[in-house]
């Protein structure tokens, strides 16, 4: 009799457990953010890839005899062989006669680029300083105070200090946009970690003896990965607007290089009577972000069901 | 008999699809006349709270809906009552008190407040009268000093005084249902016993109806005047409490009073000479709360204490919450550093010993944990928990594999399942998991620390018979945690009785059972619920 009772409990779990493990992955592909965010970021990042066969011109070269024209504008070009073409500036040009148009799709490499560096590399930097910090004590209270210090500072001012430092290029950008964004990372790590080491499965490690890199790499890791790739979507996120605001600040990646934050920048000047120079950027600057954070709470949702409920209720 | 201040009939509560069955309780039939106590009893699941929760309308929207039958409260259906009638009767007509009464009660609000709010809500009195009436209602459940412990807010009282406000609370209208949820599986048992005297005592002043819900026979044995027993969401049996302990008529209800540890220790060969495997001596441990720019604070959780245990037998360790007596087998283990003291290994004492050295030590002491649930890693196939400890040490991976299934079929369960996850296990089934793995280190001590506190009954004896089980067949000394006395009595060889941090009174089971020395010891097991009742005879027949 008691036997068949925890049989039929033991039966009833076992159901239920397969139930949830089939029910995230199902809620993932049905969750509108992570379709709608996904699919966005999914047209962004082939239309980066491919800038230079989706009908684009070199996006450096001046011309200005087509200066500040309107989207749509068209213009007869005559080539070696003296044949005819019709070129066609769909998004106008800026006020050196550069086709915007170019220079927004390639634009979104760099964006990308950043946003992706950053995001990977914050990532991985703050997961080792937050298990180590989150585990030895020693090691906590030195990191965590020279956080707090970095997590003082505004995140932007500091980037532009290291700029302005290491003189503008990308990877000077990457890294001023990197360092900020580390402590958060840090922080979170070390609170899943502070919380998972005390429960029994990591004492019964302890106590049968296993080493502490093993700890932290089979016991504490695995339960930092979720909060760890929805972080890394909203790191991913601020990167690409930072660096936007610093290449708009003109401390950011040189002008040659065009980067959406750059050709709006340089677009302030004649914003009201030629808006289309800030429009298209902008634009494309906002649908990232926005795909981004859908796809970070998309995630955040069906990964870390609890912590959506408390931000719901 | 007059008329059943509850009357639920053959209700019927529907779960969302997907869940393990259709429906949360079907055909529930029960009655609670005035003045009675109804104990509804069943293991987690069965769906006790479900019951308590319809009645109070306290179902979660949508997810739960009442398909069939009706719940009469003096003859009105609250089945069919508007969301606003139901909100007057919940404190007039109806109350509930709940388990954790920290988490019942709002942490920023004064309790005198609390209590005062339901007064104001459904009564008209003046500010002045409802101060008096708080005061007067926090006497009536023997609150000390009442004037000044209304302004307390819940964390500045005690665990049973916070129950006793939710009492006060659930009393203040005099209504003629209570329903109790658990209301004492979250105290002491001292407390638990002042508990339930004070609602037998308010019961009888007001003539109010319980319903009573537990899981535990010691208090169904206590306070009720009829039982019902509850099975996967189906009341199985109705009956006199009288009847119920004595001659149950289901075999469910059988096999679970039958389950229930007797308080009569039972008797035990255990060797006195076997050589001692596991002492302490004088272990102290001091908790410093530390602040920075603050003076610290420092708590004594354990102090001066001395135990042995010899091989192949049981030392249990008793005690209330705060105790201490975890403190104790986590020193043992070497989880957390004891502040001074010794802890000697055979002739090892390991209370001092680096990490390093420590290491070669940790293999032959093994510890079990309480909760089943968080005692393996959900992200590890259970084989991967168990073969862990032995790698560690060296064991090749095929052998440390095929020992690991050895070990399952010790522990009573499929070898084949290795390769499951700890969620596909039920909670008794992953404590036989946490011991075989406690087991693949071929320990020569088994520390259990409240190893079957969080299982039903039924299952907690199955686990206890396979510890006890594992002892015998690996001449194990073992050290045994628990709040449980009952549980104490069978499986135990010694008793160490702890509070305050201190070992108050320590010797063999039956002596310190049948003729305890010490005032506390003679308290706890004075308040040990259902003393009077012995269930073993239902086994014995």
């Amino acid at each position: 009799m008691t036997d068949n009772t925890e049989i039929l409990i033991d039966s009833a779990a076992a159901a239920n457990a397969s139930a949830r493990s089939v029910s995230t992955r199902y809620l993932l592909i049905r969750n509108p953010s992570v379709i709608i965010g996904g699919v966005i970021l999914l047209v962004m990042v082939l239309i980066a890839l491919t800038a230079p066969w989706l009908g684009t011109t070199d996006p450096t070269f001046i011309d200005p005899t087509y200066r500040n024209k309107k989207p749509g504008a068209e213009r007869i070009v005559m080539d070696d062989s003296d044949a005819e073409t019709l070129w066609v500036y769909r998004m106008g040009t800026d006020s050196l006669g550069r086709d915007v148009y170019s220079r927004v799709i390639y634009g979104a490499q760099v964006s990308l680029l950043v946003g992706v560096t950053v995001a990977v590399l914050s990532v991985l930097i703050g997961l080792v300083i937050g298990l180590l910090a989150g585990y030895l004590h020693w090691v906590d209270r030195i990191v965590m105070r020279f956080m707090d210090g970095l997590m003082a500072i505004p995140g932007i001012l500091l980037a532009i200090a290291l700029v302005s430092l290491w003189g503008a290029g990308l990877m000077t950008v990457i890294l001023a946009i990197l360092i900020p964004e580390i402590p958060r990372v840090v922080r979170l790590v070390r609170s899943v970690v502070l919380s998972i080491r005390e429960e029994p499965y990591v004492e019964s490690a302890i106590s049968v003896g296993t080493p502490l890199p093993m700890i932290l790499v089979r016991h504490l890791l695995p339960n930092t990965i979720a909060p760890l790739i929805v972080q890394g979507t909203y790191v991913c996120a601020s990167a690409i607007l930072v660096e936007a605001i610093l290449s708009f600040l003109g401390t950011g990646i040189p002008p040659e290089t065009p980067t959406w934050g750059n050709i709006m920048a340089e677009g302030r000047m004649l914003f009201r009577i030629y808006p289309h120079n800030i429009f298209f950027p902008g634009i494309f600057l906002a649908l990232t972000v926005l795909a981004v954070n859908m796809l970070g709470d998309g995630l955040r949702d069906t990964l870390d069901p609890r912590l959506a409920k408390r931000l719901r209720a | 008999m007059s008329t059943p201040v509850l009357h639920i009939n053959d209700l019927t509560v529907r779960l969302p699809a997907g869940a393990d069955r259709e429906n949360a309780i079907k055909d529930v039939c029960l009655q609670v006349q005035p003045g009675e106590t109804l104990c509804l009893v069943g293991e987690s699941g069965s769906g006790k709270s479900v019951t308590a929760h319809a009645v109070m309308g306290l179902l979660p929207k949508k997810q739960l809906v009442a398909v069939a039958g009706n719940v009469l409260l003096q003859g009105e259906d609250l089945l069919e009552a508007t969301p606003d009638r139901l909100r007057d009767l919940r404190g007039v007509g109806m109350a509930m008190i709940f388990q954790e009464p920290m988490t019942a009660l709002n942490p920023v609000v004064p309790v005198g407040r609390q209590i005062e709010e339901m007064v104001r809500t459904h009564t008209k009195l003046s500010a002045r009268d409802r101060v008096r009436k708080v005061i007067d209602l926090m006497a009536s459940v023997h609150m000390p000093e009442p004037k000044r412990l209304r302004r307390s807010y819940p964390h500045q009282i005690s665990g049973g005084q916070r129950q006793r406000v939710m009492i006060a609370m659930a009393l203040a209208l005099d209504p003629p249902l209570l329903i109790a949820d658990e209301p004492t599986t979250a105290l002491d048992v001292t407390t638990q016993a002042q508990i339930l005297k004070l609602i037998k005592e308010l019961q009888a002043k007001h003539g109010t109806g319980v319903l009573f819900i537990t899981h535990d026979f010691g208090v169904v044995a206590e306070v009720a005047d009829r039982v019902a027993v509850m099975q996967w969401g189906r009341i199985v049996e109705t009956d006199t409490t009288h009847q119920i302990l004595s001659e149950p008529k289901h075999p469910y209800t059988r096999m679970l009073v039958s389950t229930v540890p007797s308080l009569k220790p039972k008797i035990r060969k255990g060797d006195d000479s076997a050589p001692i495997v596991l002492s302490t001596k004088g272990l102290h441990k001091v908790y410093h709360d530390k602040g920075w720019m603050q003076r610290g604070r420092s708590v004594k959780a354990a102090c001066d204490v001395n135990i042995q245990v010899r091989r192949g037998q049981t030392l249990g360790i008793v005690g209330e919450s705060g105790s201490g007596k975890s403190t104790v087998a986590r020193c043992i283990v070497r989880l957390i550093d004891p502040s001074a003291g010794r802890v000697y290994l055979d002739d090892v004492e390991v209370a001092k010993l680096s990490a390093s050295d420590l290491r070669p030590h940790r293999r032959r002491i093994q510890i079990v944990f309480q909760d089943p649930y968080r005692s393996l890693n959900p992200r590890l196939i259970v084989g991967a928990s168990i073969v862990e400890g032995p790698m560690n040490f060296g064991v090749s991976k095929a052998d440390a594999w095929q020992r690991a299934r050895e070990l399952m079929e010790v522990v009573g369960l499929d070898p084949n399942s290795v390769d499951r996850f700890p969620h596909q296990f039920s909670g008794g089934q992953r404590q036989r998991i946490c011991i075989a793995r406690a087991l693949a280190m071929q320990p020569e001590v088994l520390i259990a620390d409240e190893p079957v506190s969080a299982l039903d009954v039924s299952v907690q004896a199955q686990v206890l018979e396979l510890l006890d089980d594992v002892r015998q067949r690996f001449n194990l000394a073992m050290l045994f945690i628990t709040h449980d006395l009952r549980v104490a009595a069978q499986i135990c060889d010694h008793v160490a009785v702890m509070h305050n941090g201190e070992v108050v009174e320590y010797g063999a089971t039956r002596d310190v059972f049948n003729n305890p020395q010490k005032d506390y010891t003679k308290a706890l097991f004075d308040a040990a619920p259902g003393k009077n009742w012995d269930f073993g005879l239902l086994r014995a027949k």
